[in-house]
């Protein structure tokens, strides 16, 4: 039988060679140039096209594919990893559309991603033969066996990364072990064309000062050589821009760097891989002396290499170290002086420049007209190309805010002595507002401080605004537009109530829509059609800018709110048609198909210390080991993980300066106890009662009842219909078990730094301290649930888990927090409230909407069972949503309006 | 019986013509195709080919017993349209199972037949595998690009079915055929891998795309050789070209099969290019004096004929291709 076998008869008379189809063959013959794989099309390497494929700008983002072909790539890498999007259906749109565009679809696809499901779902839409990007023995050799056939069957080479049970490969005699491994497995035992097997062996930076780095590229450049000498037909391939990541900011070193590393690695056989073509010096025009230097760091020939190439690198160019003390600047002229310090965001000197420029000019207000705008339409400019971050533009609007604040008495002055000069005149007015019942500003703040340095006048009227005072000040202010944010579910409602309003009183201004909950679809399906002027969801910053511009600019404006009315009309057509398709269970066919744990064997640990405890004041150092800071960098709209965020090649600079910044804050608030962290946590017995759904507990002589709700959608056969009731023992068992809950806060001073700072037009650092203090609130939470795992609790007495297994969640037990998806009520809060007393005890209080305040809090339930775990409560039907409102004894139309968010349309 | 896979090295394989074309002789009325089993049947019945193995099996044994008559080595099974995706247009999706089998045993018995008589040249049965009326990799929405109307796991499970019960039937060999979208193919060609593993066989698989005009693609857009590399993960028995053209027009793109495969190649074309009433008229003799190109080019190993197509034609291939050998076979499967 010879089922498997790889004798698959290659070309008539030629070698086995590495072929991969689009609507067009792609051959790889020894004889064949470097192959240039595209990878803009990858969410984690290109920030824009994350952007458009967030919005759903798929149109935009088939342009920057087509691009990619046009300038010459043979290969486009298509990667939808992002935590915040579903990766498997952007995958599969986004690869259908490209499959409908010739012109794209002549060149193979390589699709890339980390997760399995994704990786099939795109060799599902794809007829040509592409190449998957990666697998490894990274999970063990059963995964890499199953994974390697179902390639074969469908059709696809694969990149096999030099990455094992142990970790990724990082010397020459790693690189081989691991290589030769996956080879012989692949083709002895799955029968894999060894042509179609492509090694990534991983390129390292080099030139980074720790001695163990010296030989990453050697390394690279000899293996490569061993796996085209030792695994016949097998290709190498690799990213190169990583190989110069120290020399970050100095591009004529980078560039030669990049064509030394290609030039050996090349001649070793690596015959594939990620370049960036405009970072690529030609080899031979390398000065002499800068191409010795590079060679001896590439190929490890002195111990001094990387001193010598430092030194060299700092008189290549002069501009690369210039935020040190180079003040060369201050002798150019003027304008660009006033330009670059709100480019730079340098407010060392912007006022002796601004009293300059005062002096040279005839009235006080053409400073702001003239020189400021200018140097802030440059940085306009930078920002929407991508060029700039966040960050910087928050720096950059801080030294303008500084230099506006000095002109003001003058202007006012001016005023007084010429009364008839009307007012300035800005682009426009916008209202800004976090909604009632919500406390979450951050995103808000951002988008105020972006639109201020457009231009555009601000009246930001903070938190919990309620719809009467955004009516009111809207009408007296006389704004163009009106921004509503909010991040927990409750504010989309009252999103729906203002466009309500806004109709009934007849407004003619555009309403902006964002943050964290909201999305295209809710604005489009439940805001759109109660208002009849434009509604538009922005979700950052950079793009409430256009949107803007573009709603108010009388040229564009009518076209604009029209084709928005039309874009919403039709996305709110096709969402509602696409959810009528999926089904779902009656609440009874859910309740029968829980998840079951046998409750006969299972290990219930009595808690060591029962009833509530309070922390009363934290120490915060204790708390620093448990911070994830990657949602910290998200918050500024910067996109990837921490710490490989710092050395990212587009964002990595930025995220450096940034992580800078909050550290020196983070002193500051160590240091002067400037924040004060309080908790209140409570262990209590439990059982699940009769009903299945609803969660008994005791706390002292009182019983407290939290209610849980049940996923209903339909699924795929076997798969449980989770509630997190399932995960307590119920009362028929017999068996005594165990619930916990907890609020935690570290938000106790932070209005007071932020308002300082404000104050100080300081919005750079007003932000700073309220994502730090959500960071720390997460952290406090992650670290009283060890405490609780492994000594209140103590059901996991032993558990050694380090930070990133944390983040993964890889222990055992949950902590679901109301208002997130396993339990996206919010109305538990409520109980929570009553049974830890939590706002008599650490003075944490619940709002309107039930968000908590200070904003920086986290409050949620312990389940420790073994079998307990995290899941998306998904869409609920109308059957459950009675069913909850009756056991809460509580009005259906109430219940209805709290679980909104959550209830199947149809 | 000697082994398909020997015969092949030692002469060009005959393949039989078109069933559809014959049947046409018949003037089949719907009662015809309805027969006494399917009388009452809610929906209209005539056209569905497929369906008279079951009401009409006389006619479907004496068509291959015609080819066979004409010197055809390899009859394929009157199953064009057998996938619950095609029979959906007749309500048939239960009936799909039973279509494959008989229609299999059908063309078995008759094969069984003449290799009885004439041992030394053994006679096989195709089973024949379409590509369904819908297509994975293109939207049949001009206005939306993205939109899908079929995926490739439903074709995945409705091509198992067919493939199992072709097998079942006593097919020798399994034939994806008229492939206009490789993605279709490559969900055919999936689910027979899978039946070759669960079942631990490996019989010969023919693959046959369609260039469906003077472009020279596919109807997904293919070149034939990127349509080549597509489906080369699969050891089949050969790869080639059917339909849509007549054997002229294929000569360019056997040419390019010829030579980047060490495969066995395969050409069925059309009696020529449908005429103003959508008639293929080609004579015999017209076809074979172009398919003398292929052979004594030495593109092919297997020649048959598609749309148009009649016993005499077929006879007129036979007696042709006779006197050349066939085109030398790298690596036999």
């Amino acid at each position: 039988m010879t089922t498997n076998n790889t004798n698959i008869p290659p070309a008539k008379g030629q070698e086995r060679f590495l072929t991969l189809s689009g609507l067009e063959p792609l051959v790889v013959t020894p004889d064949s140039n470097f192959i240039n794989v595209g990878e803009r099309t990858n969410v984690a390497g290109s920030r824009k096209f994350l952007r458009l494929i967030k919005e759903e700008k798929f149109e935009e983002a088939l342009d920057v594919a087509r691009e990619q072909v046009e300038g010459g790539a043979q290969i486009i890498d298509i990667n939808m990893d992002d935590g915040l999007i579903d990766g498997k259906e952007a995958m599969v749109k986004f690869l259908n559309l490209v499959i409908a565009e010739p012109d794209i679809a002549r060149v193979p696809i390589m699709i890339d991603s980390s997760k399995w499901d994704i990786i099939e779902a795109g060799l599902q839409v794809v007829q040509g033969k592409s190449v998957v990007n990666s697998i490894s023995l990274k999970e063990g050799k059963d995964e890499f066996v199953h994974h390697a056939k179902l390639i074969k069957r469908y059709g696809a080479a694969v990149i096999v990364m030099a990455f094992d049970e142990v970790g990724q490969a990082d010397t020459y005699d790693r690189r081989i072990e691991i290589c030769k491994r996956s080879y012989d497995i692949l083709v002895n035992e799955v029968g894999f064309p060894p042509e179609d097997i492509i090694f990534d062996l991983n390129i390292f930076p080099v030139a980074t000062g720790m001695e163990e780095h010296r030989r990453n590229a050697l390394d690279f450049i000899e293996a490569t050589k061993w796996v085209r000498e030792n695994l016949p037909y097998a290709s190498v391939s690799g990213g190169v821009s990583n190989v110069s990541f120290s020399f970050r900011g100095n591009n004529p070193v980078r560039e030669a760097m990049h064509s030394v590393f290609l030039y050996h690695a090349i001649k070793a056989g690596m015959n594939m891989g990620i370049v960036n073509p405009s970072m690529l010096e030609v080899y031979d025009d390398i000065p002499k002396d800068l191409l010795e230097m590079v060679e001896d760091v590439i190929l490890d020939r002195r111990d001094d290499a990387t001193e010598r190439l430092l030194e060299f690198a700092d008189s290549v160019v002069g501009k690369a170290k210039e935020n040190k003390v180079d003040l060369s600047w201050r002798e150019e002229p003027l304008q660009d002086r006033i330009t670059r310090a709100l480019v730079k965001g340098i407010d060392q000197f912007i006022i002796e420049d601004v009293e300059e420029a005062r002096q040279a000019s005839n009235k006080p207000i053409e400073v702001i007209e003239g020189h400021l705008m200018i140097g802030m339409n440059v940085v306009g400019d930078l920002f929407g190309s991508g060029k700039m971050f966040l960050p910087q533009v928050v720096k950059s609007a801080r030294v303008m805010k500084k230099a506006v604040a000095y002109l003001l008495p003058y202007i006012e002055e001016e005023k007084l002595l010429n009364p008839q000069v009307g007012d300035e005149k800005g682009n426009g007015k916008i209202l800004m507002a976090t909604v009632k019942g919500d406390v979450h500003d951050i995103g808000k703040n951002i988008v105020s401080v972006v639109l201020a340095c457009n231009n555009y006048e601000i009246v930001d009227l903070g938190v919990m605004v309620p719809p009467e005072k955004i009516i009111e000040t809207a009408i007296e202010e006389k704004v163009d537009v009106i921004g509503l944010s909010g991040l927990i579910t409750p504010s989309l409602d009252e999103m729906v109530h203002l466009a309500k309003e806004m109709e009934r009183k007849n407004f003619k201004i555009p309403l902006l829509i964002g943050g964290a909950t909201t999305s295209k679809a809710h604005t489009a399906v439940k805001i759109d059609p109660k208002y009849s002027e434009a509604v538009v969801h922005v979700n950052d910053a950079s793009r409430a800018v256009t949107v803007v511009g573009d709603l108010l600019q009388k040229e564009t404006s009518a076209a604009y709110k029209k084709s928005i009315k039309e874009d919403y009309d039709a996305f709110r057509e096709k969402f509602l048609n696409r959810s009528q398709h999926k089904t779902y269970k009656t609440l009874a066919e859910a309740r029968k198909n829980k998840f079951q744990i046998d409750w006969g064997k299972a290990e219930i640990v009595r808690p060591k210390k029962m009833g509530i405890q309070v922390i009363e004041d934290v120490d915060l150092r204790e708390l620093l080991p448990y911070v994830d800071w990657t949602p910290f960098f998200r918050s500024w709209e910067l996109h990837g993980r921490y710490p490989d965020i710092l050395k990212d090649e587009v964002v990595g600079e930025q995220a450096t300066e940034l992580f800078a910044d909050v550290q020196n804050m983070l002193n500051d608030v160590l240091a002067n106890k400037k924040l004060r962290g309080k908790g209140v946590f409570g262990l209590f017995p439990a059982n699940t009662l009769d009903n299945d759904d609803d969660i008994e507990v005791e706390v002292g002589h009182e019983k407290f009842i939290f209610r849980t709700l049940r996923q209903q959608l339909q699924r795929r056969e076997g798969v449980p219909d989770y509630a997190l009731a399932d995960f307590i023992a119920p009362k028929t068992s017999g068996k005594e078990d165990y619930i916990g809950c907890f609020c935690v806060t570290t938000g106790f001073g932070t209005e007071e730094m932020a308002g300082k700072y404000r104050k100080d037009l300081d919005d750079y650092n007003s932000i700073m301290i309220k994502a730090l203090s959500d960071r720390l609130a997460e952290a406090f939470a992650e670290y009283l649930h060890k405490k609780v795992r492994t000594e209140y609790w103590g059901y996991a007495a032993d558990e050694n888990l380090d930070n990133e297994a944390l983040i993964e969640e890889k222990y055992k037990g949950i902590r679901p927090a109301p208002g997130y998806p396993a339990c996206p009520d919010h109305l538990e809060k409520l109980t929570i409230w009553e049974v830890l007393k939590v706002e008599e005890r650490i003075g944490v209080k619940l709002t309107d909407s039930l968000a908590m305040w200070p904003a920086s809090s986290v409050s949620g339930y312990y389940f420790g069972n073994a079998g307990a775990r995290y899941f998306g409560l998904g869409k609920i039907k109308e059957d459950q949503v009675r069913d909850f409102a009756q056991r809460k004894g509580m009005d259906y139309a109430e219940a209805a309006k709290w679980l909104a968010p959550n209830i199947a349309d149809d | 019986m000697k082994d398909i896979r020997e015969i092949l090295k030692e002469r060009i394989l005959v393949l039989d013509g078109a069933m559809g074309t014959m049947l046409q002789r018949y003037k089949f009325t719907e009662a015809d195709f309805r027969g006494e089993r399917f009388k009452d049947w809610p929906h209209p019945l005539q056209g569905n080919n497929d369906l008279l193995s079951l009401t009409q099996p006389e006619a479907i044994a004496e068509v291959h017993r015609k080819y066979l008559e004409a010197g055809a080595d390899l009859i394929e099974t009157n199953t064009f349209s057998g996938t619950t995706i095609a029979m959906a247009d007749y309500h048939m999706e239960d009936l799909v199972y039973e279509l494959n089998y008989e229609s299999a045993k059908i063309a078995k018995k008759v094969a069984a037949e003449f290799t009885e008589k004439e041992p030394e040249k053994p006679r096989f049965v195709v089973g024949s595998i379409g590509p369904t009326n819908k297509t994975a990799s293109m939207s049949p929405d001009v206005n939306d690009p993205g939109f899908r109307a079929i995926s490739f796991e439903e074709l995945r499970v409705a091509y198992k079915q067919q493939v199992e019960a072709l097998l079942d039937g006593g097919s020798d060999i399994l034939m994806v055929e008229t492939i206009f979208d490789t993605l279709n193919a490559k969900a055919a060609l999936f689910a027979i891998e899978e039946v070759k593993e669960e079942r631990n066989i490996d019989p010969p698989i023919m693959v046959s795309g369609t260039i469906t005009d003077a472009s020279g693609r596919t109807l997904s857009g293919q070149t034939a050789e990127a349509f080549l590399i597509s489906i080369s993960h699969i050891p089949v028995f050969s790869v080639g070209f059917n339909c849509a053209l007549g054997a002229n027009q294929l000569v360019p793109h056997l040419e390019v099969l010829a030579s980047k495969t060490g495969h066995a190649v395969s050409a069925h074309p059309n009696a020529g290019l449908p005429n103003a009433f959508g008639e293929y008229d080609e004579t015999p003799e017209q076809m074979a004096a172009q398919i003398k190109e292929y052979v004594e080019k030495g593109l092919v190993n297997i020649v048959g004929g598609c749309c148009g197509t009649t016993p005499e034609h077929i006879t007129a291939i036979a007696q042709l291709v006779e006197k050349y050998d066939p085109r030398t076979v790298s690596t036999a499967q």
